[in-house]
This record gives C-alpha cells, sequence and structure tokens, in this order.
C-alpha cells in the first residue's frame, strides 16, 4: 500500500512536472521518472512483465528517441508564446486547471462505477492466481493465439511505421 | 543460526564489494594483459609486481580537480556518471553465481547465491542494458562541447542498434531453456552427454554465442567496437570534460558492464556454475573462472583488433549481425519444435 | 491491499495531465510527451483491470498499446523534424499556411 502511493505520486508528480516545465530536455528525463514508477506500479499489480517490457520499450527506446531529436533540433530553449516569456499566461493556464480538475472528477465518477462491479480489493480478485498471471508462457499462449491477428497486425504497422519515418525525415534530395 | 534476511544483507554487501574489487581487478589485469601482448613489462613498481596499480590510480583520480564547464547543464552534467554506474551496478542484482548454499551449515535454511531472484530476470538486465544508454547520452549532451555530443551520439546509436542482435542471441537461448528466470536456464545446463561434454547452451548455440559476444563488445563500448571513445580521433569522446571522481564513475561503469556482460554470458551458454570435479556449493569457483575466461577474451580482443570505422560497424551491426541472429533464432525454434527438446 | 480504485484515480488523474498538456503547451515536442503521458495512464488502467479480472488481457492490450505509442511517436517525431526544416520553429502556433 505503501508502495502504490509512493509509486504513484512519483508517477504523477513527474508527468505535471512533464508538463508544465519549460525545458524540453528536462521534460524528456521526467518522463522517463514516470515511466520507472509506472513499472514499480506494475510489478505491484503482478505483472513484472509488462513493467520490464515498459522500461525496455518506452523508457529504452522511445525516450532515447525523443531525446536525439531534441538534441538535434536544439530544442532546449521553449519558443516563445507570443507576448509571454515561454511560460504559460495566466488565464489558459486558469482555465485549464479548470478543465483538467472537471475530467479528473467525471474520470473518477465514471470509473468508480464500473470498478464498484468488481470492488474486490486487487488481491483477492475473481481468479486471480497471481502465479498464472506472472506466467509469461500463458501469455504468450493468449498472445499468440487469441490475438493473434492484432499481432500481424501491429507488426505490418510498425514496417509502416519505420518506412514512413525514414522518408518524412529524409532531406529533399 | 544466522538467520535468512541477514545472510541476504550479507549477499547484497558482498555482491557489491565483489563488483568493486572486480573492477579493480579489471583495471590491474587489462593494462598487464596488454603490456604482454605489446612485449612490454607493464605496471611493475607499485606494489609487488605492480598489484597495488588500480589503488594507485583511484587515489590520483579522487585527488584531482573536479571541473565543469560554465556553460554544462548542471543537474544533468551530475546526474550522468551516477547514472553509469547505478545502471552498471544494478544489472548484478539479477544474475545468480551460485546454487543454494547454506554455507557449511551456517545458514537456518539454504540462500540462493542471487540478490533477487526475479522470474523475468533475462529481462531485467536487459533493461538496465537500455538504461545505461542515457547515462552516455546525458554525460555528452550536457557537457556542452561539440566532441562529447557527437561521441555520445555514435554511441548510443551503436548500442541501441547492437541490442537488437544481443535480444535476438538471448531469445534463442530462451527458446531453448523454456523460462526466463536465470536460474532455470542455467539448471537446465546441467549433466553431460556421453558424461564427458557439459551440456552447456554453447555447444547447441555455437552461432548463437558468437553473437551474443560480439553484441556484448559492442554493448559495453570496447574494442574494436570502441570508436566513440576513441582516443585518438575524439579525444575521449563523450567524457572528453570529465575529471576526477565523475570520470573515476564511468571508468567503474564501463568496467563493471563487462564483467556483468560476462556473467550473463557464462549464466546463458556457458552453464553458470556447474563443472567437474567440485561439489555444487562450490559452484561459484567455477563461475568466477569462466568469467575471467570471457573477460581476458575481451582484453585480447581490445588489444588485437583495429577498431572499427563508425559506419563499418553500424553496417556490420544491421546488415550481417542481425540477419545472422534471426535465422539463428528461426532455425533454433524449429529444432525445438521438431526435435522435442 | 490496494483497492481498483485507487489505480483509477490515478490513471485519471495522469490521463487528465496529459490532456491539459496536450492543450496548452507551445512547443511540439512536449505535446508529443504529453500524448505519451495520456497512454500511459491507459495502460495502467488495463493492468489493473486485467488484474480485477485474474486475465492477461489487460497485460496483452498494453504491449499493443506500447507498440502502437512507439510507432506514433516515431512518426510524430519524424514529422516535427520534417516541419523545423521548413520554418525554424517548433511552435505550433507558427504553421498557418492553410488557415483561411
Amino acid at each position: 500500500m505503501l508502495l502504490f502511493y509512493l509509486f504513484g505520486a512519483i508517477a504523477a508528480g513527474a508527468s505535471l512536472l512533464v508538463v508544465l516545465g519549460r525545458n524540453p530536455m528536462h521534460s524528456v528525463l521526467l518522463l522517463i521518472v514516470s515511466f520507472a514508477a509506472l513499472a514499480g506500479l506494475y510489478i505491484g499489480l503482478d505483472a513484472p512483465f509488462a513493467a520490464v517490457v515498459q522500461i525496455i520499450i518506452y523508457a529504452g527506446a522511445i525516450m532515447v528517441l525523443f531525446l536525439f531529436v531534441v538534441m538535434l533540433l536544439n530544442a532546449h530553449r521553449e519558443d516563445d508564446a507570443p507576448g509571454g516569456a515561454g511560460r504559460l499566461a495566466h488565464g489558459p493556464l486558469r482555465l485549464g486547471a479548470a478543465v483538467a480538475v472537471l475530467l479528473v472528477a467525471e474520470l473518477a465518477w465514471a470509473l468508480s462505477r464500473a470498478a464498484r462491479g468488481g470492488e474486490a480489493m486487487l488481491s483477492t480478485g475473481p481468479g486471480a492466481d497471481p502465479a498464472a498471471l506472472q506466467s509469461v508462457r500463458s501469455l504468450g499462449n493468449v498472445l499468440f493465439t487469441e490475438y493473434s491477428l492484432a499481432f500481424e497486425v501491429t507488426s505490418i504497422l510498425i514496417i509502416v511505421a519505420m518506412v514512413g519515418a525514414v522518408v518524412l525525415a529524409r532531406r529533399e534530395a | 543460526m544466522i538467520p535468512t534476511y541477514v545472510a541476504q544483507l550479507g549477499l547484497v554487501l558482498a555482491v557489491f564489494v565483489m563488483l568493486l574489487l572486480s573492477a579493480a581487478v579489471m583495471v590491474y589485469s587489462e593494462r598487464k594483459v596488454a603490456a604482454f601482448i605489446q612485449q612490454r613489462y607493464g605496471p611493475y613498481l607499485v606494489g609487488p609486481r605492480g598489484l597495488l596499480q588500480p589503488i594507485a590510480d583511484v587515489v590520483k583520480l579522487m585527488f584531482k580537480e573536479s571541473l565543469r564547464p560554465v556553460a554544462a547543464d548542471k543537474v544533468i552534467f551530475i546526474l550522468a556518471p551516477i547514472l553509469s554506474a547505478t545502471a552498471a551496478f544494478a544489472a548484478f542484482a539479477v544474475v545468480p553465481f551460485g546454487a543454494e548454499t547454506t554455507f557449511f551449515g551456517l545458514l537456518e535454511a539454504p540462500v540462493k547465491l542471487q540478490v533477487a531472484d526475479v522470474n523475468v530476470a533475462v529481462l531485467v538486465v536487459f533493461a538496465i542494458t537500455s538504461i545505461s544508454v542515457y547515462g552516455i547520452v546525458l554525460a555528452g549532451w550536457s557537457s556542452n562541447s561539440k566532441y562529447s555530443l557527437l561521441g555520445a551520439l555514435r554511441s548510443a546509436s551503436q548500442m541501441i542498434s547492437y541490442e537488437l542482435s544481443y535480444g535476438m542471441a538471448l531469445a534463442s537461448v530462451l527458446v531453448l531453456a523454456g523460462s526466463l528466470s536465470l536460474t532455470d536456464i542455467v539448471n537446465a545446463q546441467q549433466g553431460a552427454w556421453f558424461g564427458v561434454i557439459p551440456r552447456w547452451f554453447v555447444f547447441v548455440q555455437p552461432l548463437g554465442f558468437v553473437i551474443f559476444m560480439i553484441a556484448g563488445v559492442a554493448e559495453t563500448n570496447r574494442a574494436p567496437f570502441d570508436f566513440p571513445e576513441a582516443e585518438q580521433e575524439l579525444v575521449a569522446g563523450y567524457h572528453t570534460e570529465y575529471s576526477s571522481t565523475a570520470f573515476m564513475m564511468f571508468f567503474l561503469a564501463e568496467y563493471i558492464n563487462m564483467v556483468t556482460a560476462a556473467a550473463v554470458a557464462a549464466d546463458l551458454f556457458l552453464g553458470g556454475w556447474h563443472g567437474p570435479f567440485l561439489p555444487e556449493s562450490l559452484g561459484w569457483i567455477w563461475f568466477l573462472v569462466k568469467i575471467a575466461a570471457i573477460l581476458f577474451f575481451y582484453i585480447w580482443m581490445r588489444w588485437t583488433l583495429p577498431r572499427l570505422r563508425y559506419d563499418q560497424l553500424m553496417q556490420f551491426g544491421w546488415k550481417v549481425l542481425l540477419p545472422l541472429a534471426a535465422l539463428n533464432l528461426i532455425v533454433t525454434a524449429a529444432g525445438v519444435i521438431y526435435v522435442g527438446h | 491491499m490496494v483497492p481498483l480504485g485507487h489505480y483509477l484515480i490515478l490513471s485519471a488523474v495522469l490521463f487528465a495531465t496529459g490532456t491539459i498538456g496536450v492543450f496548452l503547451r507551445r512547443n511540439v515536442i512536449t505535446v508529443l510527451l504529453s500524448i505519451e503521458v495520456m497512454l500511459n495512464a491507459v495502460n495502467l488502467a488495463f493492468i489493473a483491470f486485467g488484474r480485477t479480472q485474474g486475465a492477461v488481457d489487460g497485460q496483452v492490450i498494453m504491449f499493443f498499446v506500447v507498440t502502437v505509442a512507439a510507432a506514433e511517436a516515431a512518426i510524430g517525431l519524424a514529422l516535427v523534424i520534417a516541419l523545423f526544416r521548413h520554418r525554424e520553429s517548433l511552435n505550433p502556433d507558427v504553421f498557418t499556411s492553410l488557415k483561411w
């Protein structure tokens, strides 16, 4: 329980700083911290494979891509909003905070209605057998039988993304 | 009787100290072996046969002036070597180096010689290796110097490219062993065929072992893949602007990464702590012997082979190593299905 | 132990944070980062629900979300590079040539 609050606070705090920070380089690093905290939460949810995959792919590859782009485009100085000093102006900030609070309240209400059906504590959820959940073998089983179509489509998606990224970022010859 | 948690704390401490000592041993042996390859003596003044040379190096590095370029990003500049060193140490936390042992009956219950027995241990090592890329990239960026930045970008792209082949060679072993836990993989290599040839995966997967070793050398930025820290071309690459303690951390991180890569290779391909003539509880001695052999091979490669140029390095990684690794994986998977190990 | 509602509230908070980032930031890279924050919030919800059901489906869907996020980040960043080459700016307000 304590671990949940710790990791949850780190994840929420880091994400907030990502959104509000001035320097995109710092934002990228804070997002990596947030990913690490989320990976800790996944381990608490009996999903160690998901946690490790999150670190390898998200924190280890996608964020390196972001870092490369930030470094190559020299984006470590925030562009000035017209009239502002790069900081969020007060009007939009207050409106944004209000919208955020509304969004959280609505999401929490909607999700708690869904959760009331399965309101059991997570450690004794229906049919929850941690050993089976943690087994990578069962994960692979489900992935390649029930979700095989999604798997194949995703592989095509990745190829398309690779080709697209190379083509889009190429210099005009 | 020593309670188990004390033993586990002691294990953590022992692993930490062992890693530090191994870095010191690596510093000394690299210089001695290099010297013998180059037909000279190497360090012999400090201590008997130069054995205290690493201590002299550490003392020198700690007393140097600690510099920081003015335009460097303060937080990231200090964070980068810490991240490198931490990732290097952390990767060893899931590597088992011996069978369950009770230390000659001193403990209440047998304790595994592994700091944390996670059942996805292989992937944890892989994940922490991915994190160590950041130490390098951030060091290069925050130094605000073109040599550092170039070295860092090259190093990062090299490490990411070779991670793919590393992962696929690893996956071939997983297919053979059927489990992601390093302890299970080592235990799958027990016994011997015809009583003579041990059941190590290196005999079943020779190509996989070669790919893994090459990718490991590239991952740890060692010659012949050390273009990013090429002493002759780039001053010193991503750690140009660092001195004193921070430099020592990078130094340390590199050697400990090598030790971890050697340990993982020994676990995956060379049968971990299994070996003839010794009882199981002393298996860690065999483990150390295997790591020493792999590390000797690393040092030998560095001082024998010429350095690959950056584009040659990337072409090799993508056009040669990756297809070979994929082919190896497919053949292994087919073999397992049709032969049914 | 931790009730499901706690995880869902955390997911909602992260999602709202990401949404605000997408709306309010004047730097395209930070906008992409906020999108990643939102996707992570969704991942957390998936895994929490999967755990409640006692099935691995939550983790499987999370992998697909991660993969799609990777593809989208790659393309998004390629677009950012192409745009930057055109106008030398990372402020989305600068790219107004299609407006009437």
